[in-house]
């Protein structure tokens, strides 16, 4: 237990060497003047900022915003992916119908769909809330309809064999056996939710985090421009590694 | 012919169509099954008695001939034909008594309410000697005691006839042996009719009052040769080899079966 303690002790700060270092070099480059500060500011003023931020409470209110747009668009592009791949999973008869158009709009790039979203729905929450909808809709629909259909044929016939009917087939079989499939779609959704939100922000909004970074840019304010470019990055490592700490978890075997 | 017969087999033919060439798989199989009885099929891998257990319960169509059990056509599959395949086919979500519990119709489960069900699958998994098990995923499980679990699965639902396609195929040899024992002692409580298909003549000779030697290309039935040894079974008797000389004859002709002797 302690050796596997002093084990993951030794590994993260291996892993935090390089950060550090470049860290550094980060910031004894821009007090030297070797780095131009007036486009990426130095570490020490981005901490400052970020801590005036914080202070002054528009960072909390920046991130809530952003986070509530992912929450309740990841809500609904998932929720949406998991009944339509499910249907289209298991009745090929509406496949055949809607592959096409299904074809056509899955490799329109998320952002794409910013400025026709403006334009039908207006520059308000909906616009933000359907372009992470979209983005997590594709990836998870597109995974549970793969897991659906490709259920082993063997588990199959053993339902057939018990006369299981079509919904006790979907739910006792078809459906359990896909939850790898659906696990690696909500991972793919989750990085398509942050980058939907920030790219809707940048484009139309006023507020959010993505809204800070475009801001501060006009503003010519590049240590909290930076604050906000680290925060995406830092929610992005943080979504990643709680779902894949979940994906880690043995639930099939 | 035989008015006990549970199961049925008159001029059943079946063939598949490969890159829309016909090819024939079974022709004019005739067959009859005694109620309670243990009979085995054998031959060659290619003779098509996987496919044939496949038509009994209900996973292929035939092409022609008529299958019967009590007397009544089968058209699909049915609660009354139970399958162990070789794999287990368990669900590895479920723990080891929902898989069982899978076996029971939702009407059943409906009729015996959650204690009668728990009592049920209880039973079950006494028949089929996994007591401490019930909590544990198929993956916690060695080969030997999924292929119970799935046993335990099938006879829940009280099949009439149980088909086992090389059930103990994949597992290791010491063991089949004891899953033969298992499978016999199983038989013995339950009197369920069993319908085996090996390609292992040990196994058919230990297990069956009778076995059913099907010839390949297409599938035929070559001879039909009863065990009358008394059980249980001695392997290494000499009436034992005697049996097995038979079936093995079916297989090799009378030269090379004198190698055989020579081993």
């Amino acid at each position: 237990m302690k050796k596997k303690f002093v084990q993951s002790a030794i590994s993260t700060v291996k892993a935090l060497i390089v950060p550090a270092l470049l860290i550094m070099i980060w910031q004894i480059g821009g007090t030297q003047g070797w780095i131009k500060t007036t486009a990426i500011s130095t570490p020490a003023k981005i901490w400052a900022k970020a801590v005036e931020m914080i202070q002054n409470g528009s960072l909390q209110k920046n991130v809530l915003i952003s986070l509530r747009r992912v929450a309740i668009g990841f809500a609904i592009g998932a929720g949406l992916g998991i009944v339509l791949g499910i249907l289209l999973g298991t009745v090929k008869k509406i496949n055949d119908y809607l592959r096409v158009i299904m074809d056509l709009l899955r490799p329109v790039p998320v952002i794409v769909w910013v400025p026709v979203l403006i334009l039908w729905v207006g520059i308000g929450e909906k616009t933000k809330i359907i372009v992470i909808a979209i983005g997590t809709f594709w990836p998870v629909f597109l995974n549970v309809m793969d897991g659906v259909m490709n259920v082993d044929r063997k588990y199959l016939e053993v339902s057939t064999i018990f006369c299981k009917s079509r919904g006790e087939t979907i739910f006792h079989v078809i459906l359990p056996a896909a939850v790898p499939y659906f696990i690696s779609g909500i991972r793919i959704a989750s990085g398509n939710a942050l980058m939907g939100v920030v790219g809707a922000e940048m484009f139309a909004a006023s507020s959010g985090i993505g809204y800070m970074v475009t801001f501060y840019r006009e503003m010519n304010q590049p240590a909290s421009m930076m604050v906000g470019v680290i925060l995406i990055a830092i929610f992005g490592a943080i979504i990643n590694m709680m779902i894949q700490k979940r994906a880690r978890r043995p639930n099939h075997e | 012919m035989s008015e006990d017969a549970v199961l049925q087999v008159r001029h059943l033919k079946k063939s598949f169509s490969i890159d829309g060439d016909k090819v024939d798989v079974l022709d004019d199989i005739n067959l009859d099954i005694k109620k309670g009885e243990f009979v085995s099929l054998v031959g060659f891998s290619g003779c098509g008695k996987s496919t044939l257990l496949r038509i009994f319960c209900g996973l292929e169509k035939k092409n022609d001939g008529q299958l019967l059990l009590d007397g009544k056509d089968i058209t699909g599959p049915g609660l009354e034909r139970g399958m162990i395949f070789q794999e287990s086919r368990l669900f590895p979500w479920m723990k080891v008594e929902d898989n069982i519990k899978y076996g029971l119709t939702k009407e059943e489960r409906k009729k015996l309410g959650r204690d009668g069900v728990a009592n049920k699958v209880w039973e079950y998994i006494r028949l089929v000697q996994l007591e401490g098990f019930e909590k544990a995923k198929p993956s916690q499980l060695s080969g030997g005691m999924q292929q119970r679990v799935s046993i335990a699965r099938s006879l829940i639902a009280n099949p009439e006839v149980l088909f086992l396609d090389e059930p103990f195929g994949a597992l290791d040899a010491i063991t089949r042996m004891g899953m033969q024992d298992e499978i016999l002692r199983i038989w013995k409580e339950n009197k369920t009719t069993m319908l085996l298909v090996t390609h292992d003549i040990d196994e058919a000779v230990y297990l069956s009052d009778r076995i059913v030697v099907l010839s390949p290309k297409p599938g035929k039935v070559k001879k039909i040769i009863e065990v009358k040894l008394s059980r249980p079974r001695k392997r290494t008797s000499i009436d034992f080899s005697e049996v097995r000389r038979k079936v093995y004859q079916q297989f090799f002709d009378e030269s090379n079966m004198d190698i055989e002797y020579m081993i």
